[in-house]
């Protein structure tokens, strides 16, 4: 094995494997930030012994050995007088002792309850928002610090720093490594589920730079979403989530143009959509409607994901059920830009006059001021309306309060193809 | 990036119609798909009737003619696949790696173009709805 392929296969391995064992570790010495430094080291010895000696049969099995020895190694030294300390140790040497992973088996079979304390902890509300994301992308889905910072378009420098601040406020607030109870559940896992679907959609509508889209962010997301089907499967939000991210990420392909400009979903070639996704999709929807007869948000938005993906033309669209779908949906979380999103169903489903009727009065709502999207659909309507000189006017309006490069240039091309009849 | 892992076991290319896994072997991967399940990369994986039940269909000048198999010229064939994702070569190789393969079963490890790679005339013209 030749060295620059030997790093990369190590590189793949800590992927697939440095969930698990950062997990298992922090079980074990109960510190989160130690457990990672073990991980850590364990990946410096593959990283000096593996270009020799090739990757090992179980490679998750070897760095979990080799990060315990490390841990093993720590806390002699520090002291064995402290019982807490003592007692991990003991912990530590009865594990290595006795749970030898057998040929085959792999380590999540024994940590899956682990992985799930490490996706709470991750997303724990006592960190800030940009906090959760990082460390949920490092910690759970093993990307690299500069990964995370090319995917976010910070530097790699703002980033370790964020993770490693992430880590002193758990460590501060003493931050239990647990599931937790049944009390809290509901709010922590609506916390995993944002962070979950805020890396999903900076890949699916990004809200700075050049692309519009980073697919690489969405399969990141996807990924969370779907391993946390298989850790919470009793969960109905949880596959609410996963249907929502499979679906829309369904239309991946031919969500931008060759130039890198928006394709609106009606104009989007329906062949071109990855089928696959849309079954997972489907099938994850249909879970979390047998768990819950209550539909929460995502398994909603969910559902009118799929209404979409149903219909095999964009004529075919079951515009009353996707209106009535919102209906419920700003029932459940009144929120301005659902209404928005309401207002373009309700005139797909009963005319444009019936959706600028709602437009207009959202147009004094404060949130929605600079909120591009607002002119953007009032323009469409207006358009429809044959009212081209107003339409204009707010098509360029959206095209000036927009972040996006990309879809500014889409916009302005609208705009300008509005002349008067 | 997605990829497709496709298993070539050898002499299934003359297996008779119906030939079946063995049932152990079955379990063992079950186990292995339940992993790529919980990591989150599956996407999809099916399993393939024997050539001696396909058809073969040649075009000349367009014009199909079928043969049906078993294909006498085959040398090896594909058995099954995967449909995984991953984030780079490299990962599909490594979850190839893991699979319980036996000695006389090979896995091809493929990746799947994107729409992105299509030089952009060709995107123009599959992307938009006619």
């Amino acid at each position: 094995m030749n060295e620059s392929n030997a790093y990369s296969a190590i590189e793949a391995v800590w992927r697939i494997e440095s969930a698990r064992l950062i997990a298992g570790l922090t079980r074990m010495v109960r510190d989160l930030g130690l457990a990672e430094d073990f991980a850590q080291e364990a990946l410096v010895a593959a990283l000096e012994r593996w270009p020799q000696t090739g990757v090992p049969d179980n490679p998750g099995a070897w760095l979990m050995t080799t990060a315990k020895h490390r841990a093993i190694d720590f806390f002699r030294k520090k002291s064995l007088h402290e019982r807490k300390e003592a007692e991990i140790v003991h912990e530590l040497e009865s594990k290595a002792e006795g749970k030898v992973l057998r040929e085959g088996e792999m380590a999540g079979d024994i940590f899956g309850d682990d992985l799930l304390r490490l996706v709470f902890i991750s997303c724990h509300p006592v960190l800030q928002p940009e906090g959760r994301v990082a460390l949920t992308l490092r910690l759970v889905g093993g990307l690299t610090t500069p990964e995370i910072a090319r995917a976010f378009l910070v530097p790699e420098a703002t980033l370790a720093q964020r993770i490693v601040r992430a880590k002193k406020t758990l460590a501060e607030a003493r931050v239990p490594f647990e599931v937790p109870p049944q009390e809290e559940l509901p709010a922590r896992l609506s916390s995993v589920l944002e962070v979950i679907y805020l890396i999903f959609n900076e890949g699916y509508s990004a809200t700075s730079g050049g692309d519009w889209i980073r697919p690489a962010l969405c399969e990141d997301a996807l990924r969370l979403g779907r391993m946390l089907q298989g850790l919470a499967p009793e969960e109905p939000e949880v596959h609410g989530l996963a249907a929502l991210m499979e679906i829309q990420a369904s239309r991946l392909n031919v969500r931008v143009g060759p130039g890198g400009e928006p394709i609106l979903l009606m104009d989007q070639n329906r062949a071109f959509w990855d089928h696959a996704l849309i079954r997972r999709g489907l099938a994850a929807l249909e879970r979390a409607e047998s768990l819950s007869s209550k539909r929460n948000s995502y398994t909603l938005q969910a559902a009118i994901a799929a209404c979409h993906a149903r219909a095999h033309t964009a004529e075919a669209t079951d515009w009353k059920r996707i209106a009535s779908l919102y209906d419920e949906l700003s029932e459940l979380i009144p929120s301005p830009v659902i209404e928005l999103n309401r207002a373009v169903a309700l005139s797909m489903a009963f005319g444009p006059a019936v959706g600028l009727e709602l437009i207009d009065k959202l147009a004094a709502e404060p949130s929605l001021k600079n909120y591009h999207l607002l002119p953007s659909v009032r323009g469409d309507l207006l358009a429809k309306l044959g009212r081209n000189e107003e339409a204009r006017a707010e098509i360029e309006r959206a095209a000036s309060l927009t972040q996006n490069e990309q879809e500014k240039k889409l916009l302005l091309k609208r705009a300008a193809s509005l002349v008067n009849p | 990036m997605k990829f497709m892992m496709m298993v070539i076991p050898k002499g299934y290319e003359n297996a008779a119609p119906g030939t079946m896994p063995d049932p152990k072997h079955v379990q063992e991967m079950m186990k292995y798909n339940e992993s790529l399940q919980k990591a989150g990369v599956l996407l999809d994986l099916n399993g393939l009737h024997p050539p001696s039940t396909a058809a073969r269909i040649t075009f000349s000048n367009k014009k199909p003619t079928v043969t049906d198999g078993p294909f006498a010229e085959a040398k090896e064939t594909v058995g099954g696949y995967w449909m995984i994702q991953a984030k780079s070569r490299e990962e599909a190789i490594q979850w190839a790696s893991r699979a319980p393969m036996n000695d006389n079963e090979v896995i091809e490890v493929r990746q799947v173009h994107e729409m992105s790679e299509f030089p952009p005339e060709v995107q123009e013209k599959a992307k938009f709805n006619k």
